[in-house]
């Protein structure tokens, strides 16, 4: 396997409000490899995107703390290197794109000069030279005439192109890591259809590797390797993304798994199986599991005490104290 | 479901046509046309869910509000159960539209913030003067039982409801008065997966019970093949595709409709290595100034000399699967 490019260890991150503390990631450890794409799904308010910003050092405090853990980049943990030190990883080693591509783009600049102004930045490439690269960049990403394109406003594009021009931005410094926090969830299939398969060119292109964000458990079946399922700001279940597709383990990822129609195949008459109740209030976490109220297999012990993730089967991790198997099987016997 | 005697129209939909106009300036000079409808003619069945498809902007909600006759049509008519709503007025007109309704989105937007439940669910009743009093209440909470919200949070707020109880209490309000007709307008586009499965077997539930007929918006074409029996695909303000969910599915016609469904994301990393993916190029043009001959040209992979000379009519190409395309045509008649 290629060396590990960033670790997290334990992470926690929580806003202070007023309405309570919000804990929003709750101690979420993992690995990532170089030029490898991981997937983390999970439902609105679970934390996904909290933990991406948690990793630039982009979360606003207050109302934000990053209260503990580690982000070792390289071996050098991000939490403990200075302001200026962190302006040169952010766009330059680890790059991120969100839903909404006028998060990061400025309205009132020209894409080019946005893109030259990170050239100069990170790569101290200027005038012509760092020209070229944007328009590189841009036709990379498939903007038609793109040297032409350098002088168009954000508002001159489509979305999709929006989007194509965020991705190139992110891209044109070459970051080792692209956080890409679900940049395709705005945009018609066509148009993510057209993104999915640029990013996945492009990866094999430049090797980065890839965080990717959602809450659509079809793109993570055809772009990543490996899959990490959040609930209420954990990690419940992690593992090869053919294990958990084909066999999930943690009740919420077989629910989720459940509850989704397939556009491929309908058995007539077959009912979508939906999870009970909501997830839970971030500020009032239970002591327990926090999948325990929806839960269909829990067992007193969830009620006590929250599971931490173990491995159950070689790089099959879950967050569960219930075999899932088992109880299926005992439910069949009665 | 459709009816065993065949076609017993609920909605006749003919030549329809909703355009906007596009103005310039301090003056508001109409430089053009939005044709937002576009010359659409279609049946929804009694005891049908019809589903409508297609990328943002292709006009299906105004569709949707056009045949409710929420907006005025440019030209062409729609006959409920055999009338023509603008030929009434009044009393006649008011009867006739409590029997037709629209769910929306958007719970958080569609929902008055500052009327509690109990006031939202009712006020049918009262515009109506349907029942008041005790009666009112009674038939209240009984609508709020049937959707699985407890009667006794009818004297709070929206604000104190999750986006899938705010969708309950929308759909609620919408039954109040025993419609016959329900236009749902991606009613679960804004709700998470575990939760999108819980209404959306409500909604089949009360098709069941209350012998409803739906026209099912959405851009998710997973669900359409889940919950509808037809299913129309739009772009740009024309249906290109109409058929049986089987029909359209397994064997779609239309460039179009085969790229969209190609597009979609299937949660299952086995099929989606295998999948060979129609990646359309560039976006949708815009409705004000679209393409001459087929609206599609300027995207189909298939385009040939016919196609940006004549635009192609819908066509019942195969059996009750009617097809707007001149490749198709060609390829299915001789
Ligand atoms: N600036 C903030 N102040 C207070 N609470 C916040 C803030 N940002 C996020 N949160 C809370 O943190 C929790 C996690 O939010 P996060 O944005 O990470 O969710 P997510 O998994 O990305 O969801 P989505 O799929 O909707 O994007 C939520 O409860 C959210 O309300
Ligand atoms: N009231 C209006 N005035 C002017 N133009 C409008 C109006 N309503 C809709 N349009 C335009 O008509 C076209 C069709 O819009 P419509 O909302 O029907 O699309 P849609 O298919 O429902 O899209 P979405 O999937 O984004 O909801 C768009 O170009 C839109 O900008
Ligand atoms: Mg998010
Ligand atoms: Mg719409």
């Amino acid at each position: 396997m290629p060396p590990k490019i960033l670790e997290l260890v334990n992470l926690v991150t929580r806003f202070h409000t007023d309405d309570g503390t919000v804990h929003a990631v709750n101690g979420v450890s993992y690995d990532l490899h170089e030029g490898e794409t991981i997937g983390i799904v999970g439902e609105s308010g679970c934390g996904k995107s909290v933990h991406a910003l948690s990793i630039m050092r982009l979360i606003p405090t207050p109302p934000g703390e990053i209260a503990g853990g580690e982000i070792l980049y390289q071996g050098t943990d991000l939490l403990k290197i200075s302001e200026d030190e962190m302006r040169k990883i952010r766009g330059g080693e680890i790059a991120i794109i969100f839903q909404d591509p006028m998060t990061s783009l400025n309205p009132v600049m020209t894409i080019g000069k946005q893109i030259t102004e990170a050239l100069n930045l990170h790569m101290d490439m200027h005038g012509e030279q760092a020209r070229e690269r944007a328009a590189e960049m841009l036709d990379l990403v498939g903007i038609p005439q793109a040297s032409d394109r350098l002088n168009s406003y954000p508002h001159e594009f489509s979305g999709g192109m929006r989007q194509r021009a965020m991705i190139a931005m992110a891209l044109s410094c070459a970051p080792s890591i692209l956080i890409a926090d679900e940049p395709t969830t705005a945009l018609d299939v066509t148009i993510q259809a057209q993104i999915l398969d640029l990013v996945g060119r492009l990866r094999e292109r430049l090797g980065m590797a890839i965080i990717w964000i959602t809450h659509d458990l079809g793109i993570m079946a055809g772009l990543a390797e490996r899959l990490m399922v959040m609930y209420a700001g954990f990690i419940v279940e992690r593992a090869s993304k053919h294990r958990v597709f084909a066999d999930p383990r943690h009740p919420y990822t077989l629910g989720l798994l459940n509850s989704l129609p397939r556009v491929d195949k309908r058995e007539s008459g077959s009912r979508l199986i939906p999870i009970v109740g909501r997830p839970p209030d971030l500020t009032m976490l239970p002591k327990g599991c926090p999948f325990y109220v929806r839960c269909p297999f829990s067992i007193e012990k969830c009620v006590a005490e929250n599971p931490p993730l173990l491995e159950i089967a070689p790089g099959h991790e879950i967050a569960c104290w219930v075999d899932v198997h088992e109880a299926a099987t005992h439910e069949v016997l009665g | 479901m459709m009816s065993d005697n065949g076609n017993q129209a609920m909605v006749e939909i003919t030549n329809l046509k909703k355009y906007f106009p596009v103005t310039q300036g301090l003056l508001r000079r109409v430089v053009g046309n939005v044709r937002a409808v576009d010359d659409v003619t279609l049946q929804i069945i009694k005891g049908e869910t019809l589903g409508l498809v297609g990328e943002s902007g292709c006009g299906k909600s105004t569709l949707g509000r056009t045949i409710l006759n929420l907006h005025k049509p440019t030209s062409g008519t729609v006959l409920f159960e055999g009338t023509d709503l603008s030929g009434l007025s009044g009393h006649d007109l008011r009867s006739m539209r409590a029997r037709m309704q629209i769910i929306f989105q958007d719970p958080y937007s569609s929902l008055n913030p500052r009327m509690t439940v109990n006031a939202i669910v009712g006020e049918p009743f009262i515009i109506h003067k349907i029942a008041r009093g005790t009666e009112l209440d009674q038939r209240v909470a009984q609508l709020l039982e049937r959707v699985g919200l407890n009667p006794l949070l009818g004297t709070r707020y929206p604000h104190e409801f999750s986006g899938g109880q705010r969708q309950r209490i929308g759909i609620a309000r919408a039954l109040a008065l025993n419609p016959s007709f329900i236009v749902a307008d991606e009613p679960i586009s804004a709700l998470d997966v575990s939760i999108q499965a819980q209404v959306v077997n409500l909604l089949e539930d009360l098709q069941d019970e209350f012998d409803l007929t739906y026209l099912f918006i959405t851009h998710d074409l997973s669900m359409v093949r889940y919950i509808c029996d037809r299913v129309a695909v739009m772009y740009l303000g024309k249906i290109v595709e109409l058929g049986s969910i089987e029909d359209i599915y397994d064997n779609p016609q239309h460039p179009y409709t085969q790229a969209l469904l190609s597009a979609v994301p299937v949660p299952d990393p086995i099929v989606e290595d295998q999948r060979q993916r129609i990646i359309l190029e560039g976006d949708l043009p815009s409705p004000a100034d679209p393409p001459t001959g087929c609206n599609f040209n300027t995207r189909c992979p298939i385009a040939f000399d016919r196609c940006f000379e004549e635009e192609p009519q819908l066509k019942d190409l195969l059996p009750r699967h009617d097809i707007a395309c001149f490749a198709a045509e060609e390829r299915l008649q001789v």
